[in-house]
């Protein structure tokens, strides 16, 4: 006997866009990150209008919601801890307009990430906000998940860029929040709606900022002998004024493990290298990259290089952006953390991370938003051992609490989700988590979307995770 | 494992059999790779098209994971998706993993060749084409000739205008159909072709199944350029077919004695290279080693035979064009073969040696590494979403404006050609080689 919901979800969607079989729910199960959780139904609206009748068969029944873009994400944000709906806004790809003289386009939040910036590339625009999985997230699932990358250092998180959005509560109500003014009178809610991690509505339509594509990009490369080195250069960076497009550094195992795939030319005996972009007009990016060249060598670069061209910034870039695949190829699995430092810090960090990986017998690797103080370390494991799993937890636990102790957070743009949500009281006291659940109580006071997400909470044992061990066969082969 | 020791009497030694069974399915250590990133599901033509986990790449990777640990069943909903993948492969040029999709969708199919069983009408429609006549070049000779009869006595035309190919649904399957030569190519295996002024390399020629009976053109242009161009080009005479159709479908028992008879056509003559002109071939042909499970005799071989593959247009752009070209004002856009794009990572050396005819203006279009649907024989088992993906290329090819679509196989050859057929646009489409030929200069050395 199919539970009635099913046959209302039905009739909305048609039989094309709701999944319920074991088979196809199970493909739900996972997204970009080591979280696991089966929905009970996934739909796929086309329109807003299939959302709000989503949400009222949801309401009617009970159901909780969870919605999801590419399913990307790194902290279990589209994972239906709790069962319910997942709601997957793929098939609402649609840019609906781009207004070029104004900067701004219409999208809804299934357009993946990079095909808005292609589609507008003619016009010299860009959507500024460049997260790794920028070719597969959605635009929709940046706006939950507030997401960054490499060029947040310049051009700021998604946040900067949502002028308006078009919500739908769990109450069933459609909002409109902001407009296309930059500064909108009254509360900025857009601003306080971007980064909820879908629990404050459905996001059904966003009106996003587009930024001017740079005319000049000069990128360096500076090699150092210790990572003290490379750190008091981005200070002194700082310091100066200079505002790099991108400042990222990646430590000496980790350009080991990449260097051996990519071939960038990055060398093997070093202990860290920074590699950074300057971007604006044409005699202001290379001003600034003669200056920053000159603030690498006198903190001790043994080596500085600038991209002579675009092939050669390109594949510097390379091996900067296959650096997490590059890993992965040292290793079944691995598990990608995400912590805040100030970026003085790092040195000590680096050590602190080395001692821990040494307590459990894990290789760790580490890239660095120097520019903002975000680090990724990369503990390497086997996920079809047990005890190793819960090993790489722990070992990331013990990171992060390493990062808040030093004044640092819990998240750099990563989210909460379901993987960070028992991390929250090192940060935030009982008092802060109480407004915070208060403000999500007027969008959301049913706690029907996305259940289980952003606050602590105790994790059951089916949760306690780990792969299934390899079958036989594959041990033998 | 019924199925499995039904077929044993088929394979080599009864004792290798075993081994053999074991690694035809997903690996632990290759599906183990993927770490659900999602980075490949916007570069997969079936996830562009329906937006479901089940027909992206993750999924599928998670759907092997998922029967090989026995938690789904080797039924029919993993049957489905599994076919539904076009092997294009466009996901492993995304995946920041490494992660050998190719590798794991065809063991995948091998798995379900061999523990499931289909309806009869597809069991004997495969069973008829993979092991009675694609292994055969007789038999491929005789059907290209009752196709040619149908072609060229009017009864092709009287099918079609009596309405009664669309009464069988057969309407869009007809136009794929390649237009069979009136001189084969069988003619030529065993010969030898000089090179035109100094001798830089000697090569022989991989000349294939079906193109021996619909693309002898091609091979002829190939020839003609590659001489041109200083090449000594052998025709090996008892070559066959690659396997690489076999191989996609799971039948790799086929796969692997073409693979073997292969081995021993192309062993002695002492080639710089072995070349072919189709990126489905040549991708098969490069990967042979991935047929035998380390240990098998074959493997050597196989590692030796696959180290001399060079698709036509890598080793013409590597070796440098010599000879002189004409103009030929042409406005030129490429479709990247994914076998070749995807599969053997060339993308340059087809663009290069279009660039290199003097007058032709190449312009590209929006996704041109995105596939056009062909995918081997996936235009005929899943004809509807072939012909999707072939209208989305159409669009894309109309935007440049271009009058030939130059591309790298004939597989993508036959399938554009009836997208112009069928949407009615006038492009002209050839193989790089093909439009290289045409700027030949007659009489030069």
């Amino acid at each position: 006997m199919p539970p009635p919901i099913l046959h209302e979800l039905k009739h909305q969607l048609g039989p094309e866009g709701v999944l319920y079989q074991p088979e196809d729910l199970l493909l739900y199960e996972y997204d970009g990150s080591v979280e696991r959780g089966r929905p009970d139904f996934v739909v796929f609206p086309r329109r807003t209008e299939d959302v709000v009748a989503i949400v009222g068969a949801a309401r009617r029944h009970g159901v909780p919601l969870v919605g999801r873009g590419a399913g990307t994400g790194l902290s279990g944000g589209a994972i239906a801890r709790r069962g319910g709906i997942v709601v997957s806004f793929a098939r609402m790809n649609r840019i609906l307009d781009v207004d070029v003289e104004n900067r701004r386009a219409r999208v809804q939040p299934g357009v993946v990430n990079s095909d808005l910036s292609v589609a507008v590339a003619r016009a010299n625009l860009h959507f500024a906000p460049d997260p790794s999985s920028q070719k597969a997230c959605t635009i929709g699932g940046n706006v939950s998940e507030n997401s960054g990358g490499p060029h947040t250092l310049a051009y700021g998180v998604t946040t900067s860029h949502v002028l308006a959005l078009e919500v739908v509560l769990p109450t069933g109500e459609l909002l409109h929040l902001g407009n296309s003014a930059v500064d909108t009178p009254g509360y900025d809610l857009p601003g306080l709606f971007v980064g909820t991690e879908g629990t404050f509505g459905l996001v059904t339509e966003i009106t996003v900022k587009l930024t001017p594509l740079p005319e000049a990009v000069q990128t360096l490369m500076a090699v150092y002998d210790t990572v003290d080195e490379a750190t008091e250069t981005v200070a002194e960076i700082t310091a100066r004024g200079i505002t790099p497009a991108a400042c990222e550094m990646l430590d000496g195992w980790t350009i080991r493990a990449v260097e051996s795939f990519v071939h960038a030319g990055f060398p093997l005996d070093c202990s860290a290298i920074l590699l950074i972009d300057l971007d604006g007009i044409r005699e202001e990016a290379a001003a600034q990259a003669e200056e920053t060249l000159a603030v690498c060598q006198r903190h001790g670069a043994r080596e500085v290089r600038v991209a002579r061209d675009g092939a050669e910034r390109e594949l510097l870039w390379k091996g900067r952006k296959n650096a997490f695949g590059a890993i992965g190829r040292l290793s079944p699995t691995y598990y990608t953390q995400d912590g805040v430092i100030p970026r003085t810090k790092l040195p000590v960090t680096l050590r602190r991370i080395g001692e821990i990986g040494k307590k459990y017998g894990f290789e760790i690797g580490n890239i660095f938003h120097a520019g903002d103080g975000n680090l990724h370390p990369i503990i390497l494991f086997d996920a079809s051992q047990e005890q190793q799993f819960r090993n790489a937890v722990a070992a990331a636990d013990e990171i992060i609490a390493f990062c808040v102790e030093l004044g640092g957070a819990i998240t750099g743009e990563h989210g909460v989700g379901m993987e960070k949500d028992r991390l929250m009281p090192l940060l935030f006291s009982e008092e802060d988590l109480s407004l915070m659940r208060r403000v999500r109580d007027i969008f959301n006071p049913e706690d029907l979307l996305n259940p289980g997400k952003v606050f602590p909470v105790l994790k059951s044992c089916g949760e306690i995770r780990a792969r299934p061990a390899p079958a036989k066969s594959g041990v033998r082969a | 494992m019924a199925a499995n020791s039904a077929r044993t009497g088929e394979m080599d030694p009864a004792s290798a059999a075993l081994d053999v069974f074991a690694a035809d399915r997903p690996q632990y250590a290759d599906y183990s790779r993927c770490v659900h990133c999602g980075l490949c599901l916007n570069h997969c033509p079936t996830y562009r098209l329906w937006h479901v986990e089940a027909d992206s790449p993750r999924g599928r990777i998670r759907q092997m994971m998922l029967v090989d640990q026995g938690q789904l069943a080797l039924g029919p909903s993993y049957v489905t998706h599994i076919d539904r993948c076009l092997d294009c492969r466009a996901c492993e040029t995304a995946c920041p993993s490494g992660v050998e999709y190719g590798k794991l969708v065809e063991a995948a199919r091998a798995q379900i060749e061999q523990g499931y069983r289909r309806p009869w009408p597809a069991r004997i429609a495969r069973d008829w084409a993979f092991r009675r006549l694609l292994p055969q070049p007789r038999r491929i000779a005789a059907a290209a000739r009752l196709l040619r009869m149908y072609q060229r006595s009017g009864l092709g035309r009287l099918a079609r205008a009596t309405g009664i190919l669309r009464l069988l649904g057969l309407r869009d399957r007809e136009r794929l159909l390649p237009k069979v030569d009136s001189e084969f190519f069988f003619s030529e295996l065993g010969k030898t072709f000089p090179a035109r002024g100094t001798r830089r390399a000697r090569v022989a020629l991989f000349a294939g199944c079906v193109a021996q009976v619909a693309f002898s053109e091609l091979h002829r242009a190939t020839i003609r350029v590659l001489q041109a161009n200083g090449c000594e080009v052998v025709v090996p005479p008892r070559q066959v077919c690659c396997g690489a159709l076999a191989s996609h479908a799971g039948v790799r028992d086929v796969a692997r004695d073409l693979a073997r008879e292969n081995f021993a056509a192309f062993e002695d003559g002492d080639f710089d290279a072995i070349l072919t002109s189709a990126a489905g071939c040549g991708s098969a042909l490069k990967e042979y080693p991935q047929l035998f499970p380390s240990g098998d005799p074959a493997r050597e071989p196989a590692a030796c035979f696959s180290g001399k593959v060079r698709d036509v247009t890598e080793f013409l752009a590597s070796l440098g064009l010599t000879a002189p070209l004409g103009r030929l004002p042409l406005r030129v856009t490429y479709q990247d073969s994914c076998h070749l794009a995807h599969g053997q990572g060339i993308r340059e050396a087809p663009r290069a040696l279009l660039c290199a005819i003097p007058g032709v203006e190449l312009v590209e279009m929006p996704l041109a590494e995105q596939c056009c649907g062909s995918a081997g024989v996936y235009n005929v088992t899943q004809t509807k979403t072939s012909l999707e993906l072939l209208a989305l290329k159409m669009d894309a090819i109309r935007e440049t404006g271009a009058q030939v679509i130059a591309t790298a196989n004939p597989g993508c050859i036959l399938q554009l050609r009836a997208g112009t057929a069928i949407h009615g646009t006038s492009q002209e489409v050839l193989h790089v080689v093909e439009l290289l030929d045409r700027a030949l200069v007659p009489g030069s050395p």
